[in-house]
C-alpha cells in the first residue's frame, strides 16, 4: 500500500513528538538509554501508527499482530510510542526507572499492559516472537481442519495474526539469537518478521570492532530467512519493506534497518558513548530544540 | 508401620516390586496431560527417545516440537508458545535444562510469569556411567530460588504421571526433576497427590526421629524406617515431593512430634532441599537437622546403587545418621 505525503507527513511528525518526549523522559529518569531509542523512533512509529493490527483500549485483544521488544534497553522509544497510541498518558512516561513505576528500567509485561514480553538480557526475544509464530501457525493449521472448513477455504479466525520481532544488532553476538534463526527458518515461519536495528554501536565501541558481525545479509540467508536492507530511518520506505515480508510466503523475513543512532540530535549521532547515558536536564533542553528546530528539514524521498 | 491412607503398593517390600524410571512417568503423564488439552505441547531438544517426550510424539506428532541440541532457543520459544495460549512441557536432561537456560528461564518465563512446564532429566547421581557432566546436582537450588516457581521432585513413575497431569492444570511456571536409573514404583493409582503436600510413607507410635526425603530416595528411606524399627528405633518418614512450595505444615507437625531430623535427597546439601528445610526450621522451630545428600562435590561414572552407595544415600547410610541422632543427647 502506497502511503499519501500526507500520511507520510502525519507519520513523522508523530515520530517527532515520541522523540521529544523520549527525551524528557530520559531526562526525569537520570538513566536509560538514549542512542538506540532515538535511532529507532521512525520505526515504532511506523509499527504503531500505521503497520500493527492492534487496539490500544485492549491490549489483550486475542488477534491483535505481536510486537517482541527483544533489545528491551531502549525500552523508553517504546514506552513513549505505547503512550502516544493511547495505552496510558504521556504523563506517565515521566514516571520512567522510578521506584513504583510500571516503566520498568527494562521492560516487564505483567506490569504494564500493552507490553507483549519481559526482556532486557539479550538474545531471546527472536525465540520468543518465533514461538508465537509457531503456535500461531499450529491454530491454523488446526482451524483448516475444522468442520467448517470441509470445503478447503480457510475459516480460520486468525489468519492474520502477525508477529514482529526488533533486536538490535549487539545482540546478535548472543549464540541464542541465531538457535531462534535455525528454528524460524526450519520451521518457514512466514508469520513472522524480524528486525534488526542495524545502528553499529554497542556499549564498549563499535560492533565491527568488538565482534564483526557482517555480513550480516548472507548469514541470514544462509539460515533460510527472506532478508531486505532499508535506511531505517525512512518510515515509508520500512512500511514497504513490511509489506514485502508479508507477501512472503516461504520463508521468514529479515528487515535490516539502518538507522542512524541518536537520530535527531546532530551532536550525539553515531556516538556510542550515547548508547547507555541519558542527558542532563540542560542537555535535555538543547535536543529538544534541535528536534523541533529539525522538524520539516530531514530529507526523505517523498517530501 | 505404614501409612495406610498413603494406599503404597501391596508389593512395596517384595522383590519383583515393578521397577521403572521416573521418567517413564513423564511419558505417560503428558500423553495423559496431551489427551486432556489440546494446548498441551512438548519441546524436546534432541533427546525425544531418553526423555520419554517420544511417546507424546508418537500420539500427538503435530504438537511435538523439535528444537535440536539448543536448550536456550527450546525456553525461550516455549515462553513465546504459552504467550500465544499454549501450555508448553520442555523436556532435556537436568544439566542443560535448567543448568544451560537458567537465564532464559529466569526472564522469560518465571519472571514473565509463563506457564511452561519445565522437565530436567537424568538427575542425580544415579544417571550412573555418563559421569559427573551429565549429573545435575544443583537443579533443584537453582529452581527453587526463583519467586514463584514450584519445584516437585517425584518418588517414583506413578507420582511422576500425576505430577505431570497436575502441572499441565496449573497456573505458572513448574519445574519437575526425574531421574534415569530404574527405582521401585511403591506408590499407586490411589495414593494423594497434590502440589504442595508432603505425604507421610511411614510412622511410629512414638517416633525420635523425622527422616524427611524427596525424590525416589523416600523409598531408601522408607527402608531404612523399617529396618529401624526392628532394632527399635522409632521414626517417622514425611515424603516431600514438592519442595517449593513446601507444606510447612506437615514438616512442623512431624518435627514437633520426634524433634530431630534427617534429611534425603540425591542433590548437593547446599541449596537443595535439605537447605530448604533447614532453613525453615531454623527460623520456625530449631531442631538438630543432618543433611544426607551430595557434600559439595561432583559425581563420577558407575553403576547407580554403586554411586548411591559411594556418596552415602543407601539404606544403612540412612540409618547411621539416624542411629547416630537418635543417641545424640539434647
Amino acid at each position: 500500500m502506497i502511503l499519501t505525503d500526507e500520511q507520510v507527513h502525519a507519520l513523522e511528525k508523530k515520530a517527532e513528538s515520541i522523540r521529544e518526549t523520549i527525551i524528557q523522559m530520559l531526562v526525569a529518569a537520570g538513566s536509560g538509554h538514549t542512542a538506540g531509542s532515538l535511532g529507532m523512533a521512525d520505526i515504532v512509529t511506523a509499527f504503531y501508527f500505521h503497520i500493527l493490527n492492534h487496539d490500544p483500549k485492549r491490549p489483550d485483544w486475542e488477534e491483535r499482530d505481536r510486537f517482541v521488544l527483544s533489545n528491551g534497553h531502549i525500552c523508553p522509544v517504546l514506552y513513549a510510542t505505547l503512550a502516544h497510541a493511547g495505552y496510558f498518558s504521556k504523563e506517565e512516561c515521566l514516571t520512567l526507572r522510578k521506584f513504583g513505576s510500571r516503566l520498568q528500567g527494562h521492560p516487564e509485561r505483567m506490569r504494564l499492559s500493552g507490553l507483549e514480553t519481559t526482556s532486557g538480557p539479550l538474545g531471546e526475544g527472536l525465540s520468543q516472537a518465533a514461538g508465537m509464530a509457531y503456535a500461531f501457525h499450529m491454530d491454523q493449521l488446526k482451524d483448516t481442519t475444522c468442520p467448517s472448513s470441509d470445503d478447503g477455504h480457510v475459516v480460520s479466525f486468525n489468519h492474520g495474526r502477525r508477529v514482529y520481532c526488533v533486536m538490535s544488532d549487539g545482540e546478535q553476538e548472543e549464540g541464542n539469537t541465531w538457535e531462534a534463526a535455525m528454528f524460524a527458518g526450519k520451521n518457514k515461519l512466514h508469520n513472522l518478521t524480524a528486525v534488526i536495528d542495524r545502528n553499529n554501536i554497542q556499549i564498549d565501541g563499535m560492533t565491527e570492532d568488538v565482534m564483526p558481525l557482517e555480513p550480516i545479509v548472507d548469514k541470514y540467508r544462509a539460515f533460510n530467512w527472506h532478508v531486505l536492507e532499508v535506511n531505517g530511518n525512512d518510515i515509508p520506505a520500512f512500511i514497504a519493506a513490511v509489506d514485502e515480508a508479508k507477501a512472503i510466503y516461504e520463508k521468514p523475513t529479515l528487515i535490516v534497518a539502518h538507522t542512524v543512532p541518536g537520530k535527531g540530535v546532530h551532536d550525539i549521532e553515531f556516538d556510542y558513548r550515547w548508547h547507555g547515558k541519558p542527558p542532563t536536564a540542560e542537555e535535555g533542553k538543547r535536543f529538544m530544540k534541535e528536534i523541533r528546530t529539525m522538524s520539516g528539514k530531514v530529507p526523505h524521498e517523498y517530501a | 508401620m505404614l501409612n495406610r491412607d498413603a494406599q503404597l503398593s501391596a508389593k512395596i517390600f517384595a522383590d519383583d516390586i515393578e521397577q521403572t524410571p521416573t521418567r517413564d512417568g513423564f511419558g505417560t503423564g503428558v500423553v495423559e496431560a496431551g489427551r486432556a488439552d489440546s494446548r498441551v505441547v512438548v519441546l524436546c531438544a534432541d533427546l525425544a527417545e531418553s526423555t520419554r517426550a517420544e511417546w507424546f510424539q508418537k500420539e500427538f506428532p503435530d504438537r511435538f516440537i523439535e528444537l535440536g541440541v539448543a536448550e536456550q532457543n527450546m525456553a525461550a520459544v516455549a515462553a513465546g508458545m504459552a504467550a500465544a495460549g499454549k501450555i508448553p512441557f520442555i523436556a532435556s536432561y537436568a544439566a542443560f535444562n535448567p543448568g544451560r537456560n537458567y537465564e532464559q528461564i529466569r526472564t522469560t518465563i518465571v519472571l514473565n510469569q509463563m506457564p511452561v512446564k519445565i522437565c530436567g532429566m537424568h538427575a542425580g547421581v544415579s544417571v550412573g556411567p555418563d559421569g559427573a557432566t551429565h549429573q545435575m546436582l544443583e537443579d533443584i537450588g537453582m529452581m527453587r530460588m526463583l519467586p514463584g516457581m514450584t519445584v516437585i521432585a517425584p518418588c517414583d513413575a506413578e507420582e511422576a504421571r500425576k505430577a505431570v497431569i497436575t502441572a499441565a492444570t496449573t497456573d505458572g511456571p513448574v519445574y519437575i526433576r526425574f531421574g534415569r536409573a530404574p527405582t521401585p514404583v511403591f506408590t499407586t493409582g490411589g495414593t494423594p497427590f497434590q502440589i504442595g503436600k508432603a505425604l507421610t510413607l511411614f510412622e511410629s507410635e512414638s517416633p525420635q526421629v523425622a527422616i524427611l526425603s524427596t525424590g525416589s530416595l523416600s523409598y531408601t528411606a522408607l527402608v531404612a524406617a523399617c529396618a529401624l524399627s526392628e532394632e527399635n528405633i522409632e521414626s517417622i518418614v514425611l515424603h516431600i515431593p514438592t519442595i517449593k512450595p513446601l507444606d510447612i505444615e506437615a514438616v512442623l507437625g512431624v518435627v514437633r512430634r520426634a524433634g530431630r531430623v534427617v534429611t534425603v535427597e540425591e542433590h548437593q546439601i547446599a541449596g537443595g532441599f535439605g537447605s530448604a528445610i533447614a532453613e525453615f526450621l531454623a527460623e520456625q522451630h530449631p531442631v538438630p537437622v543432618r543433611r544426607l545428600g551430595i557434600q559439595d562435590q561432583f559425581g563420577q561414572s558407575g553403576e547407580p546403587n554403586e554411586l548411591l552407595e559411594h556418596y552415602g544415600l543407601d539404606a544403612l547410610h540412612i540409618e547411621n545418621a539416624v542411629r547416630a541422632l537418635f543417641k545424640m543427647a539434647y
